[in-house]
């Protein structure tokens, strides 16, 4: 009999005190004198029931949430039945299949490029091979790069970082640039308010980002990689570290790698905490050393980029879906979305929803399905007011857009964006005046001020919504923020500039109503206003 | 005592201010980090990163002994350190607290805890105690979502926060601390 019990201990668990769960288990299990071993895993995504503990005893999973501190001796006693113990009771029960399809939040969800997380040890090579890790470069290396940069064209794989260029494209335009030394970065600077997904895939599976950007590195013709991960991930930046040092060991970073003549090696960056440095000028120009402002393009980095070589900039999760194009083939993983982009896509569902976390699924599944079938709907029997998609570049969408599927053309139709991932629903308690003011003060506080559009634009609207918000709005205001809007939006350098206004632009136009409340009736429905009380 | 009308005696504070740091060869431990990254072209905000490791934050001679050392204008350097979030130049409090103003933290809640935690620590953000126990800060978003709102307290993530559980996290917090040196 061989028996594991699993703890989940990412970021996210260990805020619920998965570190003291883990430990309890220990005791526990040397205690009993039980002959299992304890294991210390990623995150699955259903941060509402953690602390997450999975049991699994010859093939059999029981998943079990949330197990404090205090729980951990019944439930291992419970479930090994030791001195007659009585079984741990039902509403600790999360799920009692391997595939956990049994619980409604993971049923309508399709697991790739999150597959490995909460299930494997991140810090074990050994359990990514296990789970057929390092096959898909495998399989690379024995094609020609152009058949790899070939396969994910056809894969239809659009970048996850948000913006949606065709990951293919832009590997063929860096591969076709005449200079012998080309870099590959992986952004991992995700700055999005709202949005851990990067995190969740480093911090749990950080193998299949670096088998992606090996991959990358073969079709492509890079020498060296970076990877620029965001100050406040520490545990990423540990898990990715160890990550690396394994694959050097092991032979899949390095010179000659696996015996293919391939030559690579990734260095991880630490960013310092600057918002635009998710911006990708701006992010070489972080790496570099140097001020983390953003500047014209073109040239576009995959002509000149670091140090004025061609350099690929890929999001952590179009990197983690690329081992899985190999595998599973373009077709297959084209087959998983629409027509217009393949695979899936992950997002991170919080806000006043059931089932808050990490959830995995086809690209063109609609809003609603995510955010009532996966998240179970609204939470304390509040109403669904707006789903804000897409961080501080997105836009807040009513109940009417709820049928929108999630893909890259019809979100930008509703003015929202599919950005990296980042949903957040909010209910009738929260005023959409001050959400759109919340994103103005992170944008504006987050402007380089490099150029001058973005610099004042974003503090002249923040000044309109937050005279709006104390109740001292007329309405020559709404005018005015959409000008303002337009000129930034028109006029910005980067996209940290050119996507700030579409908080309050998509707020103006499907929730104009609160607007004029708190101008004419001097009043917010939601009471979240303060001086409007 | 120089007068200040003097313009002879205010002249020469500016040579020894700018002699001082040349004066004596680096602190051991800030040699070390500068070594390791000695004739590299990509290192600034990594050395950076490494003397705020060592200090907790950047003391003014330790980023002029880099700039010295590394052959890096000083004004390069500052141009950096003060574009990061990052990089702080006072001491920092023994607990630092960051509360998280994420998205899904503001709509559940943060805005109240930053104003309790304020009003009970009778600091501003970015401020520090007198007794150099805690030090405030609000951050955009560490990833804990699900959980919000969340609060950093030396590092650890305390999820499902209240205004009353912050105030009482850091009562706790601060009387644990309250007996050692």
């Amino acid at each position: 009999m061989r028996s594991t019990v699993k703890v989940g201990t990412s970021t996210c668990g260990l805020a619920t005190g998965a570190e003291a769960t883990f430990r309890a288990l220990q005791e526990a299990v040397s205690e009993t004198g039980l002959a299992v071993s304890t294991q210390r895993t990623g995150c699955l995504g259903a941060c509402h029931r953690e602390p997450l503990v999975e049991i699994v005893v010859d093939g059999a999973h029981v998943l079990y949430g949330p197990v404090t501190a205090d729980r951990a001796r019944p439930l291992l006693e419970g479930h090994f039945t030791l001195h007659g113990a009585p079984p741990p009771p039902e509403d600790w029960v999360v799920s009692r299949t391997p595939d956990r399809r049994d619980y409604a939040f993971f049923a309508p969800q399709v697991k790739v490029t999150t597959a490995n997380c909460g299930v494997i040890d991140p810090l074990s090579l050994e359990d990514y091979l296990a789970a057929g890790g390092y096959e898909g470069l495998r399989r690379a290396l024995a094609m020609s790069p152009e058949a790899v940069v070939a396969a994910v064209t056809d894969g239809r794989l659009r970048g996850r970082g948000g913006a949606g260029y065709p990951t293919g494209l832009k590997w063929k335009i860096c591969r076709s640039q005449p200079d012998p030394l080309k870099y590959l970065v992986c952004n991992a600077d995700e700055g999005d308010p709202g949005a851990f997904m990067d995190r969740t895939l480093i911090e749990g599976d950080p193998h299949r980002v670096l088998e992606g950007m090996i991959i990358a590195a073969h079709g492509i013709g890079a020498r060296w990689g970076y990877a620029y991960v965001r100050a406040e991930y520490p545990l990423a930046v540990k898990h990715l570290e160890a990550a690396i040092a394994q694959a050097r060991d092991a032979g899949y970073l390095g010179t000659d790698i696996l015996g293919s003549g391939l030559d690579f090696d990734v260095i991880v960056k630490e960013g310092a905490g600057a918002f635009v440095c998710g911006e990708e000028t701006a992010l070489m120009h972080s790496i570099e050393g140097r001020r983390g402002t953003p500047r014209m393009r073109p040239p576009y980095p995959a002509a000149s980029g670091l140090w004025g070589h061609p350099t690929n900039i890929n999001n952590v999760e179009s990197y983690a879906s690329v081992p899985s194009i190999m595998t599973g083939g373009a077709e297959w993983f084209s087959s998983l979305g629409t027509s217009e982009s393949g695979g899936t896509k992950t997002f991170a569902l919080a806000g006043a929803i059931q089932r808050t976390g990490l959830v995995e699924v086809p690209i063109g599944v609609s809003l609603r399905q995510v955010i009532f079938d996966v998240g179970g709907g609204i939470r304390d029997g509040h109403s669904f007011k707006a789903v804000q998609i897409g961080g501080p570049s997105g836009g807040c969408l009513p109940e009417c857009l709820l049928d929108t599927p999630v893909d890259y053309g019809p979100l930008r139709a509703t003015g929202a964006i599919m950005g990296s991932g980042g949903m957040v629903v909010v209910d009738d308690t929260t005023c959409m005046v001050d959400l759109a003011r919340y994103f103005l003060s992170f944008t504006q506080d987050e402007s380089c001020g490099k150029c001058i559009p973005c610099r004042i634009g974003t503090r002249k609207m923040l000044g309109i919504l937050t005279k709006i918000t104390r109740g001292e709005g007329d309405t020559a205001d709404l005018d005015r923020l959409q000008q303002v809007a337009h000129t930034i939006h028109t006029t910005s350098l980067c996209g940290l500039g050119q996507t700030a206004p579409n908080p309050v632009l998509t707020t103006l136009r499907y929730f104009r109503d609160e607007y004029a409340a708190h101008i004419h009736d001097r009043h917010c429905p939601a009471g979240t206003c303060t001086a409007l009380r | 005592m120089p007068s200040a009308a003097s313009g002879t005696t205010a002249r020469p504070r500016k040579t020894v201010y700018l002699g001082d740091p040349l004066a004596e060869p680096p602190p051991p431990e800030l040699l070390a980090i500068l070594e390791r990254h000695r004739g590299r072209g990509d290192v600034l905000v990594t050395v950076l990163q490494q003397i705020q490791a060592q200090y907790g934050y950047l003391p003014e001679r330790s980023v002029r002994y880099a700039s010295r050392e590394l052959g890096i204008p000083l004004a390069r350097l500052y141009g950096v350190a003060t574009f990061y979030n990052q990089f702080r130049f006072t001491p920092p409090g023994r607990i630092q607290l960051q509360v998280c103003c994420g998205t899904a933290c503001h709509v559940g809640g943060a805005p109240a805890i930053v104003e309790r935690l304020k009003a009970h620590l009778q600091i501003a953000e970015n401020q520090t105690t007198p007794d150099g126990i805690f030090t405030l800060q609000t951050v955009f978003c560490v990833g804990c979502c699900s959980l919000a709102p969340v609060v950093i307290a030396s590092g650890a993530a305390h999820g499902r926060m209240t205004p009353g559980g912050a105030e009482s996290l850091v009562r706790d917090l601060g009387a644990a601390e309250e007996g050692r040196p």
